[in-house]
């Protein structure tokens, strides 16, 4: 036996889907993959994409993991250690959503995804760094300090950002500290932030899964999705995540599909459509050849590419940044200092609220909520606000025609750069920041499935990503284009450990 | 449209949010890019178009009215700065 058995660099760097079926076959046990995950992770505290480690718990999840091997009772996600965007509340376990006025907050109930995940056998090995209350596409807004990315430019030490805002998810599935993670997404921050890293992210259609006890950002824009390094594991920890919920009145009651068996099926027959509004000025000459690139591989496997037009593609990140805001504005309002959180004592109740809020949410969030509060106030509500989501109708109605046409599903970009450095952008105005999102932001406004599959690297050695959106509850073609990507670009190779 | 330095002011209040008299100016410009960014939506034409109110076509899920959940008031002041009994407390608001 000893001579089959793994060292804890080769289980961190099994794929999900190699670590389900190791465990199955008893080549390692749930105990020996959970405690080289703890390692890894607290061996990467440099990056700083764990806010919260949970050794004690994850040694304890793969203990009960253990029995159910033996006993031949594995559940689907068996054993698998997972990180958890700080976005979703855990029971008795501190959730922060990156957020000073959230510091001590402890859940005394359980997200359904995170349920979800923990009913199918998973461990949970910590919470993950992110963009404070998910608002940036650079894990620069935590107040909890930015996470590194694992991937440097050739030649260069300079630190660069993960994307965001799910940030630690990403940097933590890339670094091999977890075997997957939860992520969510309401502009692009499952997709973007897995361009950046080499991984594989999908957002699902908005009602995929529930959002009941994940901190809300804006409520008609967010989901829930994994963050992994390869399409199968996806797609795996996806058919965990979601499902039917009566606890979240916008999640669908429909059944799971078996996303896994979509993975193998092939492009074979498809038709991909390739918007032409998507070709933006100032994109890196390198991203419009993966995009070709793209398109030649999906049509080498048996796909038919035409190209297809989204007229209102270009007004959808304005209106995002009238409706997110508002939404946000909304949503906030709870923090007062009054149920949970932070308390900063003021001259009468009003004054509290705006001490608490002043001290306790950060640059970004504090723009955001302030847009919010104009674009929703008498007068301003119609200009902006009813204008924002009749632009929003518009963006859907274009996806729908197409779709009609008979397209499968749409090849995009996922980001208009590679990642960038830590700063880099610090001076710029917010608008700059804004356009990371420009290809992702219209699918979350139409409430479609998306996802990010890397595809290969810049010249200067860092990844680009690619964007399949799909029809409404067809994530399985997503599943099955993505893999044809994968197939033909090679899995990427992740940076070698010098954190 | 653009906010000057009294607006930001008016909505920081509004939004529950103090700000300091430095505040005020890298707020204003601030917000003033971001609404110079979505002024471009005024040239869209939106004759005849609904606003959008779901983003997939779905009936509101309902369930009998009846009481479900409940009985755990320790937990739901659990988080709180400050309690009593399992109330919330608040600085005096009515005379």
């Amino acid at each position: 036996m000893t001579d089959l058995s793994k060292t804890p660099a080769e289980l961190t760097d099994l794929t999900l889907a190699e670590a389900r079926d190791g465990l199955r076959r008893k080549d390692f046990s749930a105990r020996e993959l959970a405690q080289a995950h703890v390692d890894a992770v607290a061996g990467a505290r440099a990056l700083n994409a764990f806010l919260l480690e949970t050794p004690e718990r994850a040694l304890a999840m793969a203990e009960v993991a253990d029995r159910k091997l033996a006993a031949g009772e594995a559940r689907p996600l068996e054993g698998i250690p997972l990180g958890i965007k700080d976005l979703f509340c855990t029971h008795g376990v501190a959730t922060t959503a990156g957020s000073r006025i959230l510091e001590g907050f402890q859940p005394h109930y359980e997200s359904t995804v995170t349920h979800n995940l923990w009913r199918d056998g998973a461990v949970m090995l910590g919470k993950l760094n992110l963009d404070e209350f998910a608002m940036g596409s650079s894990n620069e807004t935590s107040a909890y300090g930015p996470v590194v990315s694992p991937w440097r430019r050739r030649d260069s030490q300079t630190p660069l950002v993960p994307g965001g805002s799910s940030g630690g998810s990403a940097a933590a599935v890339a670094a091999r500290l977890c075997l997957g993670a939860t992520a969510t997404d309401t502009g692009g921050s499952i997709r973007q932030p897995a361009a950046f890293t080499g991984t594989v992210g999908i957002k699902p259609t908005y009602g995929r899964c529930s959002r009941w006890g994940t901190v809300a950002f804006a409520s008609s824009l967010d989901q829930a999705g994994p963050i992994t390094r390869t399409v199968l594991d996806a797609a795996i920890m996806l058919t965990s995540m979601a499902g039917a919920d009566p606890k979240d009145t916008t999640c669908a009651d429909l059944p799971v599909p078996n996303f896994e068996a979509a993975v193998s099926r092939g492009v074979k027959g498809l038709t991909i459509g390739i918007p032409k509004e998507y070709r933006v000025d100032g994109m890196p000459a390198e991203i419009e050849r993966l995009w070709q690139q793209g398109a030649e591989w999906l049509r080498s496997a048996g796909a038919r590419v035409v190209e297809v037009s989204l007229p209102h593609t270009r007004h959808a990140l304005p209106a995002y940044y009238i409706v997110a805001p508002a939404e946000a504005s909304s949503n906030l309002a709870r923090y007062d200092g009054v149920r949970y959180g932070l308390r900063v004592p003021g001259k009468d109740i009003a004054g509290m609220y705006e001490n608490t809020r002043a001290a306790g949410f950060g640059r970004e969030v504090k723009r955001r909520i302030m847009i919010g509060t104009y674009v929703l106030s008498a007068g301003y509500y119609d200009a902006y606000y009813v204008r924002a989501q009749k632009i929003r109708t518009l963006i859907k109605r274009d996806f729908e025609e197409v779709y009609a046409a008979g397209i499968d599903a749409i090849l995009t970009p996922a980001t208009p750069t590679a990642a960038f450095g830590i700063g880099e952008k610090a001076d710029a105005d917010p608008v700059e920041m804004y356009l990371n999102d420009v290809f992702t932001v219209t699918v979350n406004m139409a409430g479609l499935p998306g996802i990010a599959v890397p595809a290969g690297l810049d010249a200067q050695g860092l990844p680009l990503g690619l964007q399949l959106v799909g029809r409404p509850f067809d994530e399985e073609t997503l599943f099955s284009a993505a893999q044809v990507i994968e197939d033909a670009a090679g899995r990427t190779v992740l940076p070698p450990r010098w954190w | 449209m653009s906010v000057d330095a009294q607006t930001v002011r008016r909505i920081a209040h509004l939004a529950r949010i103090a700000v300091g008299d430095e505040d005020v100016p890298p707020l204003q410009g601030e917000l003033n890019a971001i609404l110079s960014f979505v002024e471009q939506l005024g040239a869209v034409d939106v004759d005849g178009v609904e606003p959008m109110t779901s983003v997939t076509p779905m009936a509101m899920k309902k369930r009998a009215d009846a009481i479900t959940d409940g009985g755990y008031a320790g937990d739901i002041v659990f988080n709180a700065p400050l309690t009593e009994d399992h109330y919330f407390l608040v600085p005096k608001v009515v005379e």
